[in-house]
């Protein structure tokens, strides 16, 4: 389950894409990292673009308990147009006709409802355009 | 001078149809269609609420008004669907854009008027000089009970405005508010469903209150219903702004630009400002337009705009607003639509 600790530590990520970009050899990260394989320490904090193509997909059919209510859906992995790979669920498609090379973007939605009393968790997921 | 610098507009691609609606409860659907002036709404996805359809409109006024998101001063949402009982949509809608942390936030709530009571206060704050530029939204994700004649209009949709004084699209040249405590409509504390007092919406609650806001206004511009390009009242239902456009002295050609509810549905807080949105997709430099809100309980909030040249440079910076009414639509069964609404929900263990 999420904590409402855990889920406002991931916000900077969840709410607005924002990436490692490495101050000496220039690569993105994201999730943000603290070393850079060129071994620099340095980052800048950068926000990805938030339209991008569908590199590969998967369609979940017997989902975890908390999103059985959305099952069939997609997760993808997405490559934004600044080259940043991502994960994310596809939404607001048929999943049967979903296709490689699908051009997306980024929405910001709703990702989970903890139970009846429990906070409301939003985040990013892909919709194609 | 004080006046909209971005704006934007966001709406959930599912629709369903009032045949489909209509079919479920046994109900005339050709003479609800007729009598509502309503074909088909926009419903949201399970994961879609004020908050999410908000921060997209935002980003769409962002993106037209060409501004860093830190320069944001005020960010203020009107809505009556706002998700949490208690915590606000604003915090949420301020990160999401990156506006936070020198941010004031408020969520504003008045039926349909909330949205435009962010838009008259942010503009008050942004003339003030307290701050350099304000958003202000209108967003619902409204619900009609099951078979009410609300079920067939009560939509989702979100509109957003940031304010400014450097390139302004629309000046605003005049504000003026209308309001007496009318009990139209209203909903209670933990119920979910809204109730109304049916023919008692009409004339002495919307058609009052915006004629009282439509004619207080012109009548201070010293501006007749012929000195407009466009007016924009709320829509309810198809027949509703036609009407109190009519009894005004404005011919449908002016209306209709805004008029997005036949295809759309009332998004209620959305309402007027996304048929504010509708117009300055077409409007050009010079244009006048009158946008009157309403909101039960009662009251209307009426503004005079002024289009500027800077309006040609900006509309195709994001979706226009009537090619996402018209475009990839996805049309849903009652069934679909019930369990995407929580109006049936599966049994949990
Ligand atoms: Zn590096």
């Amino acid at each position: 389950m999420v904590t409402p600790a855990r889920y406002w530590r991931e916000i900077p990520q969840r709410y607005r894409l924002e990436a490692g970009k490495c101050t000496r050899c220039g690569k993105t990260y994201f999730p943000p990292r603290l070393v850079c394989a060129c071994g620099a320490r340095e980052f800048e904090i950068v926000r990805l673009k938030d339209e991008g193509t569908l590199q590969t997909f998967t369609v979940i059919r017997v989902a975890p308990s908390q999103f059985v209510d959305e099952a069939p859906y997609a997760i993808g992995i997405v490559e934004l147009n600044d080259g940043v790979r991502l994960t994310a669920q596809v939404v607001d498609c048929d999943v049967e006709h979903l296709e490689i090379g699908q051009k997306v973007k980024v929405e910001f939605r709703r990702i989970q409802t903890v139970g009846e009393a429990g906070i409301l968790c939003y985040g990013y997921k892909c919709v194609p355009v | 001078m004080v006046g909209i610098v971005g704006y934007g507009a966001y709406m959930p691609r599912n629709r369903i149809r009032v045949e489909e609606i209509a079919k479920v409860w046994g109900a005339d659907a050709p003479s609800y269609k007729r009598g509502l002036m309503l074909e088909e709404k926009s419903v949201p996805s399970p994961d879609q609420d004020t908050i999410t359809m908000s921060v997209e409109a935002s980003k769409h006024a962002l993106r037209r008004a060409g501004i860093d998101p830190q320069e944001i001063g005020a960010v203020y949402i009107g809505s009556e669907s706002h998700p949490y009982a208690v915590k606000p949509s604003g915090t949420v809608v301020a990160e999401a854009l990156g506006a936070t942390p020198e941010v004031h936030t408020a969520d504003f709530e008045f039926a349909c008027k909330a949205g435009s009571e962010g838009m008259y206060v942010v503009l008050s704050q942004v003339e003030a000089g307290h701050i350099s530029y304000g958003l202000a939204i209108g967003a619902d994700t409204s619900q009609g009970a099951p078979g009410d004649a609300l079920e067939y209009a009560a939509s989702a949709g979100a509109a957003a405005f940031i304010f400014g004084k450097q390139n302004i699209v629309a000046s605003v040249d005049l504000t003026y508010a209308f309001m007496t405590d009318t009990p139209d409509f209203w909903r209670r504390e933990y119920q979910y469903y809204p109730r109304h007092a049916s023919r008692f919406t009409g004339e002495p609650a919307y058609f009052k209150h915006i004629t009282g806001c439509a004619r207080g206004i012109m009548e201070k511009a010293q501006m007749k219903p012929e000195d407009f390009a466009y007016a924009i009242f709320h829509q309810p239902n198809g027949k509703f702004p036609m009407r109190v456009g009519k009894m005004l002295g404005f011919k449908r050609e002016q209306i209709e630009p805004g008029w997005l509810v036949p295809k759309l549905g009332n998004t209620y807080s959305g309402s007027s400002p996304m048929g504010l949105t509708a117009t300055l997709d077409i409007a050009v430099p010079g244009d006048k337009i009158l946008m009157c809100s309403y909101g039960s309980g009662a009251g209307s909030d009426g503004f005079i705009f002024t289009v500027t040249d800077r309006i040609e440079e900006v509309r195709d910076m994001a979706p226009k607003t009537r090619v996402m009414l018209d475009s990839n639509k996805n049309y849903l069964e009652y069934g679909t639509y019930a369990k995407f609404r929580g109006k049936i929900n599966k049994i949990t263990e």
